[in-house]
């Protein structure tokens, strides 16, 4: 049997550390990883608690990241517990089986340490591998600080492994800032993140010979449509659960998760929409706006990537004048990722607020509280103008001229 | 427990077991089905199978049918000796914390491949899962050419076969490149056992097939399988090209354990010359033209080189 670990109720671990305990807390089956930049520590970490005897687990250490979901895949048909970690370059080449993992309904747990993708060769952080995923049929949660690493992967096991839910989870968490950043945080005891998480519940598993099964069925255009339409709906039910286990969570710890975070949103004119650790120092500079430049600032965070909170977004910026969508991702010809989701959210229900899209960050270059500062007083200038003051697409940031698109 | 199960005759290997349904859609005279089936009824442990994408894959899983009465998984083209090394290491775990259903019910892993995604797209997960010391047996249904797909070259397509993606045309006799060899590549890989098959010698596939489900760790078979569609012969010829296949020593029957002891596990009474065998598929007809003719001696000495090297290692027990 493992070893227990005594854990004291405050400790000082980064996020890849946090993730990697929440891994050996729910006594996964099968980890099956291979290590990248800057999610290697979280399968160094683990396999350190395994060399240890934390864990009693399968331990396997493949030759590349797409045979790391190829075992996860495996594994997790097998009727237990699974999860992995990756990053960036990793994350591209389990693209493929990211997919087939969604696709034949497999609770598996991916820990993502987000980091931009190649080229330019980069090892910082940004979204553009988080924003790769959001078609793969992944529900994607979003951690915005180490405590938040750990409690969302606890989170993450108890989600897709209900049996109404069934599809496999993402927790991210942004490149640096916050994998290797050390932070307080307050871990559950192992018995009790245990207890929270469950025992594993088969289904449908390869190792009942009793009761046959066929894993990863060819479909053509008669049975496929309605396989995806399936998987699209098994999706979206997963909010009510999501909620549940976030409320269940709120019980056990006093921390309190929501598909949609808000921040001094009741009486906002004007709300910055972001990602990742960004939303933290947005936060900040809010506060900051309100008391220093009298701007009534909030912040909106979806907490849910996927499915994506569309009606609480839309609840949350209904009174805005101004919004600012924070896209760190490069959005390779168009508008961003998340400016167009939110866009359309707002848009559905006639809300006539003014929408800028802002691209930010990308390969870990810093946000600074300056200038978000400056984005408040653009959004502010906006709301009380009714118009933009520039374009819709600008570049923060960015050196040289200014680079702004759409009228 | 796992024993290792007596099969005396041929009508009671194939009526043995029937896991691998009849109702499939492989081609008549595709020599993939007799493979599968002899593994299948050649054990009645448990079998967890994974299938790389491929004709055996498309032709036994499609929605809502499936041929597979055993447990069966596939993700992509690529990466079946993963997804078996995934549900191999499950097991391992569930035994060891006891959630397993029938903790002692003998279970086998078994990965299916055909050439393209073992010699090619797959050679990688292959190499990895081996390396790793996965206990399972991996099985590649070579017929030397992308036959899903119709018809395109692979890394195991041989000498001047005229394939869709290196067709013989008015100035040129098909592939270039010879046949990677995958079995000697494995056994470098120091598994504890390897070897080359052929359906039309079943005995010796059935001895291979039990001797590989008895070892424990990462084993590899190469099995030979005719394919009527892209060698083009008449489904009926199915065994008989087997034979002058093996009989020609074109395949040769051999084994190899722990990457150094070689033993060639048949040797024919009458060896048949190779373009024999060349000559009874349409793949090679126009190797037969005068213009090609050095390609059939350099066939006939490729073959007669590979045969002296075996019999060489098997000699010195290297």
């Amino acid at each position: 049997m493992a070893e227990k670990m005594e854990l004291d109720n405050v400790v000082v671990w980064d996020g890849n550390y946090a993730a990697a305990q929440a891994l050996r807390q729910a006594q996964v089956d099968v980890v099956s990883a291979y290590p990248i930049t800057p999610s290697t520590p979280i399968v160094e970490g683990y396999g350190k608690f395994v060399a240890d005897g934390y864990v009693d687990g399968e331990f396997v250490m493949v030759e590349s990241e797409h045979a790391a979901m190829s075992g996860c895949v495996g594994a997790a048909a097998a009727g237990g517990r699974v999860a992995t970690a990756t990053s960036s370059q990793g994350f591209a080449l389990m693209v493929e089986v990211l997919y087939q993992a969604s696709g034949m309904r497999l609770p598996i747990v991916l820990t993502v340490v987000n980091r931009a993708l190649a080229s330019p060769l980069n090892v910082r952080g940004d979204h553009s591998d988080m924003y790769l995923g959001r078609d793969s049929g992944w529900i994607q949660l979003d951690a915005f600080n180490a405590q938040e690493a750990y409690d969302l992967t606890l989170c993450a096991f108890k989600i897709g492994e209900n049996h109404s839910v069934r599809l496999p989870v993402m927790v991210h968490q942004d490149g640096f800032i916050t994998s290797h950043t050390a932070q307080n945080v307050h871990p559950l005891q192992d018995d009790e993140a245990y207890a929270f998480v469950g025992e594993y519940q088969p289904l449908d598993e390869m190792l009942d010979f009793t009761r046959p099964v066929t894993y990863g069925a060819q479909t053509e255009e008669d049975w496929h449509y309605e396989h995806k339409a399936k998987q699209h709906k098994a999706i979206l039910d997963s909010r009510d659960v999501i909620d549940n286990v976030f409320a269940e969570f709120e019980k056990l710890t006093g921390r309190k998760y929501n598909r949609v975070e808000t921040y001094m949103m009741e009486d906002a004119d004007v709300a910055i929409i972001a990602l990742g650790t960004t939303v933290e120092t947005a936060r900040l500079v809010a506060e900051e706006m309100r008391k220093e430049e009298g701007i009534k600032a909030g912040v909106v965070a979806p907490r849910c990537f996927r499915p994506f909170p569309f009606d609480g977004i839309r609840e949350a910026l209904k009174n805005v004048k101004a919004v600012g969508c924070m896209d760190r991702s490069a959005p390779g010809g168009a508008l961003g990722a998340l400016f167009n989701e939110v866009s359309a959210a707002m848009h559905a229900d006639g809300n006539s607020a003014l929408m800028t899209n802002y691209i930010y960050g990308l390969g870990g270059r810093d946000l600074t509280v300056d200038a978000i500062k400056e984005i408040y007083r653009e959004l502010d200038s906006n709301a009380k103008s009714g118009k933009r003051a520039g374009k819709i697409q600008q570049f923060v940031s960015l050196r040289g001229p200014k680079l702004e698109y759409f009228e | 427990m796992s024993t290792i199960k007596k099969i005396r005759n041929l009508k009671e290997l194939s009526t043995a077991n029937d896991r691998f349904e009849g109702a499939h859609l492989l081609c008549p005279g595709c020599a993939h089905s007799i493979i599968v089936r002899e593994l299948m009824n050649c054990t009645d442990d448990n079998l967890v199978i994974s299938s790389n994408t491929g004709c055996l894959e498309v032709c036994t899983a499609v929605y809502p049918y499936t041929s597979w009465d055993t447990s069966w998984i596939h993700i992509g083209f690529e990466n079946a000796a993963t997804s078996i090394s995934g549900a191999e290491a499950m097991y391992k775990a569930r035994k060891r914390k006891g959630t397993l259903k029938d903790p002692d019910a003998p279970v086998k892993f078994v990965a299916f491949g055909g050439d393209g995604s073992t010699y090619d797209i797959g050679f990688q997960w292959l190499s990895g899962a081996v390396e790793r010391g996965h206990d399972f047996t991996y099985i590649c249904l070579d017929n030397e050419v992308y036959a899903n797909t119709g018809g395109q070259r692979s890394g195991s397509t041989p000498l001047g076969s005229s394939t869709t993606t290196a067709p013989a045309g008015r100035v040129s006799y098909g592939k270039k490149q010879m046949k990677k060899d995958l079995v000697g590549i494995m056994a470098a890989h120091g598994a504890p056992y390897v070897a080359q098959m052929s359906p039309n010698k079943w005995k010796d596939m059935l001895k291979k097939m039990q001797k590989a489900l008895a070892t424990e760790g990462p084993v590899f078979l190469n099995a030979i399988s005719a394919c009527t569609t892209e060698w083009k012969f008449d489904p009926k010829d199915t065994i008989a090209i087997s034979d002058l296949a093996t009989d020609s020593l074109v395949f040769p029957l051999y084994e190899i354990i722990n990457g150094r002891e070689l033993n060639i596990t048949y040797r024919p009474k009458n060896v048949i010359p190779v373009k024999d065998y060349l000559g009874a598929q349409g793949r090679f007809r126009h190797l037969f033209k005068p213009e090609n003719a050095h390609i059939l001696e350099q066939w006939q000495k490729a073959v007669d080189d590979q045969w002296e090297y075996l019999q060489r290692r098997e000699e010195a027990r290297v």
